[in-house]
């Protein structure tokens, strides 16, 4: 089916070849980046410079240096040890909570698209309240019920945040329900749990993959956020939110405090946004 | 001669929008006799597709029986379901749609082998190539991906499939419709002779009169989900009772040779 010039889509084979490399490229540093990104949360206790809980007043709110290249905090703790173990918690947690949200949301989904009926109803009408709120409101309300911790956060994002993913499945299982394939696959014997794990999973994987990578810098940030508000990680625990809202009222006069781990937040979450973005051109059938 | 399949009262409705249901296919009988290729005919939205869902249990039907062997299938669920499925297979329209588009021709011949306990796996790649060949298909098929391989070669895999479990009727919805001419006669010339190899009951929903002309035993025609006219394709197509089936004929264009007649 190679046409000469151009694609179905109007798009020159050539400038498509190129665009195709780029976007190869393009996905292949930004899964260096977020490899380099998960092996250093993997290995931050081997990459600390100094005990992240360690203090020292003599060395307090000492501005960045060769010895301390992030400065001090005001309990004298390494801010680059710091951020360097505060990235452990920030990026596990937000692995672990996409990988229950999109499990679970998609699971759902999938069941309710080829179930139908009452069972559909009923999951989506609960899934049409978790989505009426806006997520970190409600978030903020779980999290607040359940008590401060960084698990509870987790949990308090993950009730929150599943919806999204079943919707994505339902409508995606929905449109497959009535092909012909699985008509076919009914015929060929096919019960339906068979046809849910073989033929409408694998179809579906990956615009979910796609949206469960762009998802990790907004539940990056939302983690993040919920521990600034002091309803994630407690102290003394090292993670990106709780460290910027302890630092927020040395902003003027010891910036450092506040931007090191800023610069955490931000460089992971672009990492993670970036590869999303990424991954869904390189799964775009026009281009790819 | 008893029938193999018959149908009673079929209705099947669709709904549309809340409570709001039209039926698609509105008191159908008929039977298939063994051996036999029964046309079914009529426009676009008459219901003829219809009919070879809920015969093959896709979609329920509202109201009316269908017997297989003489005993009832209407509601058979389960273990019961796979058995009818064992004795009837469908190809549908469009061979590219009817595969997954992530799995091979191959794994996907073998499903119906795997599910009704046809093959045991260790020669389960073996019946796979035998079906391929059976279908005028080279072995190397069951490698390739249904985007890979031409609308006709992807409708004799789908074929191919089809006649994994083994079984007696064979319903093809419109499935030479979506194939240029050519290919079509292939597709025609296969089904002829698997009919005799096989000794396969042939159900065989189409549009196109020439075929059904040359190809089928008997015709059904069907109007806005009602059979109008039941018969010989020469009795249905020349000396049509009523006014619908005619202009059904006569919009045709039909084989040469029998052009005369009209």
């Amino acid at each position: 089916m190679r046409r000469a010039y151009k694609n179905d889509a109007g798009i020159s084979v050539r400038y498509q070849k190129v665009k195709k490399d780029h976007i190869r490229l393009r996905l292949g540093i930004f899964l260096a980046l977020a490899m380099l990104l998960l092996l250093g949360a993997l290995f931050a206790r081997q990459l600390c410079p100094y005990d992240p809980n360690l203090q020292d007043y003599s060395n307090a709110l000492q501005p960045p240096s060769l010895a301390h290249p992030f400065g001090t905090d005001r309990f004298g703790r390494d801010m680059l040890s710091r951020v360097i173990m505060g990235g452990q918690v920030s990026i596990f947690s937000t692995l672990i909570l996409v990988a229950v949200i999109t499990v679970f949301g998609t699971g759902v989904g999938v069941v309710c698209g080829y179930a139908g009926g009452l069972t559909d109803g009923v999951i989506m009408r609960i899934c049409d309240v978790c989505l009426a709120f806006p997520g970190l409101v409600f978030a903020l309300a779980v999290a607040a019920l359940l008590g401060g911790g960084i698990q509870n956060a987790v949990i308090a994002l993950a009730v929150v945040s599943w919806p999204k993913y079943a919707r994505i499945a339902r409508s995606q299982t929905l449109t497959l329900k009535n092909s012909d394939f699985i008509y076919a696959s009914r015929l060929a014997g096919c019960r339906g749990w068979q046809i849910i794990l073989r033929h409408i999973l694998p179809n579906i994987l990956g615009q979910i993959v796609v949206t469960a990578v762009l998802d990790m810098g907004t539940m990056m940030m939302e983690l993040a956020g919920l521990s600034f508000l002091g309803l994630g990680a407690m102290p003394p625990t090292a993670e990106w939110g709780s460290m910027m809202s302890s630092g927020r009222s040395m902003i003027q006069t010891y910036p450092w405090v506040v931007i090191t781990p800023g610069i955490g937040i931000f460089v992971s979450v672009a990492v993670f946004n970036l590869l999303g973005d990424t991954f869904r051109d390189y799964l775009d059938k026009k281009i790819a | 001669m008893e029938p193999i399949v018959e149908v009673k009262n079929l209705c099947v409705n669709y709904t549309r929008r809340e409570k709001e249901s039209f039926a698609a296919v509105d008191q159908v009988s008929f039977c298939l006799y063994p051996g036999e290729v029964l046309g079914i005919v009529g426009e676009s939205g008459c219901g003829k597709s219809t009919v070879a869902r809920a015969l093959t249990r896709l979609i329920p039907a509202a109201q009316g029986g269908i017997f297989l062997d003489g005993r009832d299938i209407t509601h058979v669920r389960g273990r019961k379901l796979k058995d009818v499925y064992k004795k009837m297979q469908m190809v549908f329209q469009f061979p590219a749609q009817s595969f997954d588009p992530g799995k091979t021709l191959g794994d996907s011949i073998a499903e119906p082998l795997k599910n009704m306990g046809a093959g045991q796996i260790g020669n389960l790649q073996f019946q796979v190539r035998q079906l391929l060949l059976l279908c005028g298909l080279t072995e190397d098929f069951a490698e390739r991906y249904p985007h890979e391989v031409s609308g006709g070669q992807c409708q004799r895999a789908a074929i191919a499939r089809a006649l994994a479990p083994g079984p007696q009727i064979l319903i093809c919805d419109e499935a030479t419709s979506a194939l240029d001419v050519t290919i079509q006669r292939q597709i025609m010339g296969l089904l002829q002779s698997l009919k005799e190899t096989q000794g396969l009951s042939l159900i065989f929903i189409c549009h196109n009169l020439a075929l059904v002309q040359e190809f089928c035993d008997r015709v059904l025609v069907m109007h806005q989900g009602k059979i109008i006219e039941e018969g010989t394709p020469d009795q249905v197509i020349f000396s049509p009772k009523t006014d619908d089936a005619r202009r059904l004929a006569e919009s045709a264009i039909l084989a040469p040779a029998a052009t005369y007649m009209l």
